[in-house]
């Protein structure tokens, strides 16, 4: 094993923690900021300049909560709940490229931890270990109100997980490749996959706020209907992670969509740089873009009231899954009308 | 060598969690202890070279079913109190029914097993090579095993109808 490569890909692991963390972080005073925004209020804004520490005092004040595991729960499985919550929201992100290859000390450095050549499908396996981290948590709890928050996230994550996979399917056929990398190449310049694949869009980007558990789908944890839903008995840096979890799997969603719809770290008029500028503009161009969907996700929570449970299933099953499989019906079969096999 | 130590390793806790499913007393344990043993199984295949077949095992098995079965044992609520006492003679049988199995699988499969450490390297478990073999080579099996997975979600989907007309 060659050490500097060793040592390139560790550090890479920890700076693409650190952001992930960084971000989500922030996420949540922007959340509250633009909530605040929205709603004609002023927000946070007592912690340092504009609020800007409140992140850092509302991790303290998680920390420093009495950390109570209830008395008829399941001890293991309501401690490796939230764990799993974490682990699965974070482990996407090994996988995204975060920009073009950048050069330091006459090595090339690629800014993905692993380009595996089957990337698309370790998406969808994470995503559909996802769920686990709610399941768990919330039945361990031993609380009703719990369960219920359980039960609906599993049956919300099966029913979403298709059209998702479905959608994931047209972009596969579009790119004639498994790989990450391959599929943001495939977008060099402006040659975005959203304009040949709106619907397509549209089916994924509704199935990853449903995924990420963001309302309008946020059904899990209700709080109108179940006090807090999966995490009802949770509390201290437990409940910070259940709920730490949801803004970092929102940034990786964000960098996904980024990546499969709008290009990656591609944009117009790319081909007037290269090296190192060329990197860097990527990676400014590629948050440029994550941030921008963060923004909507944080838009349609504050404008979009809940869904009811059966709306919710009608959605899911009656309307993406068969619009995503037409979708790429329609697809396949003019890809193969321009490879000429008619 | 390291890769062998690696699947040494892997080989006794795939055994350990496979054990531990049946084992545990707790049916929500041994459930999410057949889901580690998926994932420890899906790591043998990363090792044999195999990504797609060990990520589709993930998806399918510790993804979708195992989940499936996580939500129906939830919402029976199963608690040790109303665990059913076995009697002597039906699980006497249950030995001797499971030690037949066990028997005619090791039958079945003994020209295959062979007791060396090396790792086959193949590329048989990436997708274009088994995309390949299952469109032309298998393509029949293939698509017949397909066709018996849309009748029985056909027939489920029917009986599930039947019984409801039948309350109502």
């Amino acid at each position: 094993m060659d050490t500097a490569l060793l040592i390139e890909k560790f550090s890479l692991v920890i700076i693409v923690f650190l952001i992930s963390l960084g971000i989500a972080a922030y996420s949540t005073y922007f959340e509250r900021k633009l909530a605040a925004w929205i709603q004609d209020r002023i927000g946070p804004d007592r912690a340092g300049p504009f609020g800007l520490l409140q992140p850092i005092a509302d991790g303290v004040k998680m920390f420093m909560k009495e950390d109570f595991i209830p008395k008829n729960s399941d001890k293991w499985l309501f401690i490796i709940g939230p764990g799993i919550s974490m682990f699965t929201a974070l482990i996407t992100s090994t996988i995204i490229p975060w920009g073009p290859p950048i050069e330091i000390f006459g090595r090339q450095i690629s800014l993905q931890i692993a380009d595996f050549n089957i990337g698309v499908l370790f998406i969808f396996g994470v995503v559909s270990i996802g769920v686990y981290g709610i399941m768990i948590g919330g039945w361990a709890s031993n609380n009703k109100y719990s369960l219920f928050g359980a039960i609906r996230a599993s049956s919300q994550m099966i029913s979403y997980e298709l059209a998702m996979g479905i959608s994931l399917i047209t972009i596969i056929l579009l790119t004639g490749s498994l790989s990450l990398t391959d599929i943001v190449k495939s977008q060099h310049g402006m040659n975005w996959n959203i304009f040949y694949q709106p619907v397509c869009f549209l089916i994924f980007f509704i199935c990853s706020l449903a995924e990420t558990n963001r309302a309008p789908f946020d059904l899990a944890e209700c709080e109108s209907e179940l006090v807090g839903g999966y995490h009802t008995e949770y509390s201290s840096m437990k409940l910070g992670l259940f709920l730490f979890a949801e803004y970092v799997s929102m940034f990786i969603s964000s960098a996904l969509m980024a990546i499969l719809f709008f290009g990656g770290y591609n944009f117009p008029g790319m081909d007037y740089f290269d090296g190192n500028t060329l990197a860097i503009l990527g990676v400014l161009a590629f948050f440029t873009k994550t941030f921008l969907f963060i923004f909507v996700f944080m838009w349609i929570r504050w404008t979009i009231p809940r869904f009811r449970f059966d709306q919710l299933m009608h959605l899911g099953w009656k309307t993406l899954i068969p619009a995503a499989i037409i979708n790429m019906l329609i697809t396949a079969i003019v890809i193969a009308f321009n490879k000429g096999w008619f | 060598m390291i890769l062998e130590l690696i699947s040494i390793i892997l080989g006794g806790m795939t055994i350990g969690s496979a054990l531990m499913v049946i084992l545990s007393k707790h049916p929500i344990r041994s459930v999410l202890y057949l889901v580690i043993t998926f994932f420890f199984i899906s790591g043998h295949f990363i090792l044999m070279n195999a990504q797609f077949i060990a990520v589709v095992n993930i998806i399918v098995y510790a993804g979708a079913i195992m989940v499936l079965f996580l939500f129906v044992l939830m919402l029976l609520n199963l608690n040790k109190v109303d665990e059913r006492k076995t009697n002597h003679p039906i699980s006497f049988t249950a030995v001797i029914a499971g030690g037949a199995l066990l028997l005619v699988i090791l039958a079945a499969l003994k020209d295959g097993i062979t007791f060396t450490n090396t790792i086959v390297k193949s590329d048989v478990g990436l997708v274009e090579n088994l995309g390949t073999l299952l469109f032309s080579k298998y393509v029949v099996p293939f698509e017949v095993s397909s066709i018996l997975f849309i009748s029985a979600m056909v027939g489920a989907v029917l009986l599930a109808k039947r019984e409801k007309q039948h309350i109502d």
